[in-house]
């Protein structure tokens, strides 16, 4: 069974048809892309996966629990995770606070265990920076663990937000463009950092991009999307080489 | 000797309004919005206080806590109620209904406890401290004021830098919906923000009462203003902030009454408002919004 699967999903605003009958199927431990022209729908699709709007219709299964309807943080915990096109980190918090806030779901003590500063209150925070410690280092962060969010580099801001979504725990993780911005030299790193994510946690990645050396690189399947609606879908090769998504992309 | 007098008062007098400032500044750091009937949170704390401790004759710790519980209560229902259903509307439309809540709670408070002054007994019954051979007098529950505001200040600038709640909040005042979508329940975290701040209302209450012994179903309203005033002069949303214009307001305010009029006091409080504003819109503390392009 796949880990992600829609059915006939689909949103209007207003007049306007933006996803329209959308299928897709994910499977465990795949590196799947979802490409297409700007205004395709793409970035849409990853906020009615992760609950920001909810359907018209269709349904949203993950490990065949269907989320459509379902609330924001109700599908975080159910195991979505996602980065965002423009960076949102919490840009006055510590590198290591960001991770923090990723794990704020596992690690439970009460508000009143928090100010009154019981002893619970001591062992869960240092189980949680020692596993956020642990999880910057996956990422070769641990150096920035006290920086601001926001005084990292560009691409170490990328890696921070895809850490910060691991920590969730998620099932399934959506990259909205993480190579937006970035310079070849980058991109080559942020590749690898995908492909190590995807090894190394055995992660499910659905990703959006417009950089095709990075979709032809790491995508092992592909959904292309034009005026909300499937175009082609399929092995990588196969897709970038069909001559309607050549249209789409270049015009006829 | 007697401009130690008068600023020690002034400190006294700007410590209650450093906590009700606290509320607002917190509120409008996480929710963004203005909580207008914080004041008036203030005075129903100092009524159930008066109510327990005078009326019921309940040990006076005890009616504070008594008082605590009830406006946490309060402000948490506050929050369900009016606000919530006007998340993602206009901020207008909040500041509005937020003043709507003030005037409900001091009518309230009219029809229940009726508008003559109730006479509120000091529940600081500590010696008062004398120096320099009676020549310095300092009231004990000027003493207990400075510091019980130090205290909850310092408290919660912990709370939110070391806690995963306070985390939580920051997270929400950065991004909602990005800290939604890291699991984050924000109307949850708002809430919590809203129970905090009016608990510490009742204790700025409490504290206003016993320093100036009159209730009456005004007796929130102006002190809220002014610490609004506070909040806004050392940056709004700054717990710090909040903090230091609370005292400065009192410490101008007292020195005001003291040595230029009583009567000009509140006009020049206003004009301090007026002045940073035009000066330094963000505060003391604030942060500049920076836009980026």
């Amino acid at each position: 069974m796949a880990l992600l699967e829609t059915k006939k999903l689909g949103i209007s605003f207003g007049g306007l048809r933006a996803v329209n009958a959308f299928d897709i199927s994910v499977e465990k431990g795949q590196l799947y892309g979802l490409i297409g022209p700007n205004g395709a729908g793409k970035t849409t699709i990853f906020n009615l996966l992760t609950g920001v709007y909810t359907p018209d219709e269709g349904a949203i299964l993950l490990d065949g629990v269907n989320l459509a309807g379902k609330r924001t943080i109700d599908i975080c915990k159910a195991g979505i995770a996602r980065t965002f096109q423009n960076i949102r980190l919490f840009h006055d918090m510590s590198v290591l606070d960001n991770v923090k806030v990723g794990l704020h779901n596992h690690y439970p003590y009460s508000t009143f265990e928090g100010i009154l500063r019981l002893p619970r209150y001591h062992k869960v925070e240092k189980e949680m920076n020692a596993r956020a410690m642990e999880i910057l280092e996956v990422f070769g962060l641990e150096g920035y663990a006290d920086y601001k969010a926001e005084n990292l580099p560009y691409g170490q801001q990328r890696k921070l937000e895809i850490a910060r979504a691991m920590a969730t725990n998620p099932k399934l993780l959506l990259l909205d463009e993480p190579a937006a911005g970035m310079n070849p030299n980058e991109t080559k790193e942020l590749m690898e950092t995908i492909r190590f994510v995807r090894d190394r946690f055995e992660m499910t990645i659905l990703l959006i991009e417009h950089d095709m050396k990075l979709v032809a690189g790491i995508c092992e399947k592909l959904t292309v999307l034009n005026f909300g609606e499937v175009l082609a879908q399929g092995e990588t090769q196969e897709v970038l080489n069909n001559p309607d998504v050549i249209t789409a992309y270049l015009g006829s | 000797m007697s401009f130690v007098a008068h600023l020690i008062n002034g400190i006294s007098l700007g410590s209650v309004y450093a906590l009700i400032a606290l509320g607002y500044t917190m509120v409008y750091g996480i929710a963004k919005m203005l909580n207008f009937a914080h004041g008036d949170v203030i005075m129903i704390g100092g009524y159930v206080v008066f109510v327990t401790a005078s009326g019921l004759g309940i040990n006076p710790l005890a009616a504070i806590i008594v008082s605590m519980a009830a406006c946490t209560v309060l402000g948490v229902t506050i929050e369900r109620v009016a606000y919530r259903p006007l998340r993602g509307a206009s901020p207008l439309a909040v500041l509005i209904t937020a003043i709507g809540v003030s005037y409900l709670l001091q009518n309230v408070a009219l029809l229940v406890f009726g508008s003559d002054t109730k006479a509120f007994s000091n529940v600081v019954t500590l010696q008062n401290l004398e120096l320099f051979d009676g020549q310095l007098i300092i009231k004990s529950v000027t003493i207990v004021t400075v510091i019980v505001s130090i205290i909850i200040m310092v408290g919660l600038t912990f709370f939110v830098k070391k806690t995963k709640i306070g985390r939580a909040m920051t997270a929400v005042s950065e991004d909602q919906g990005a800290a939604q979508l890291m699991g984050i329940n924000v109307n949850g975290t708002i809430a919590v923000t809203f129970a905090i701040g009016s608990s510490l209302a009742a204790v700025a209450g409490v504290l206003l009462c016993s320093a100036y012994p009159s209730l009456t179903p005004y007796t929130g309203s102006m002190p809220g203003i002014k610490a609004f005033v506070a909040a806004v002069f050392g940056g709004i949303g700054s717990i710090p902030g909040a903090f230091i214009g609370g005292i400065l307001l009192g410490v101008i305010e007292n020195l005001s009454k003291a040595y230029i009029s009583s009567q000009l006091a509140d006009a020049i409080v206003f004009s301090i408002l007026i002045i940073v504003l035009l000066v330094k819109p963000t505060g003391l503390l604030g942060k500049k919004a920076l836009e980026k392009v």
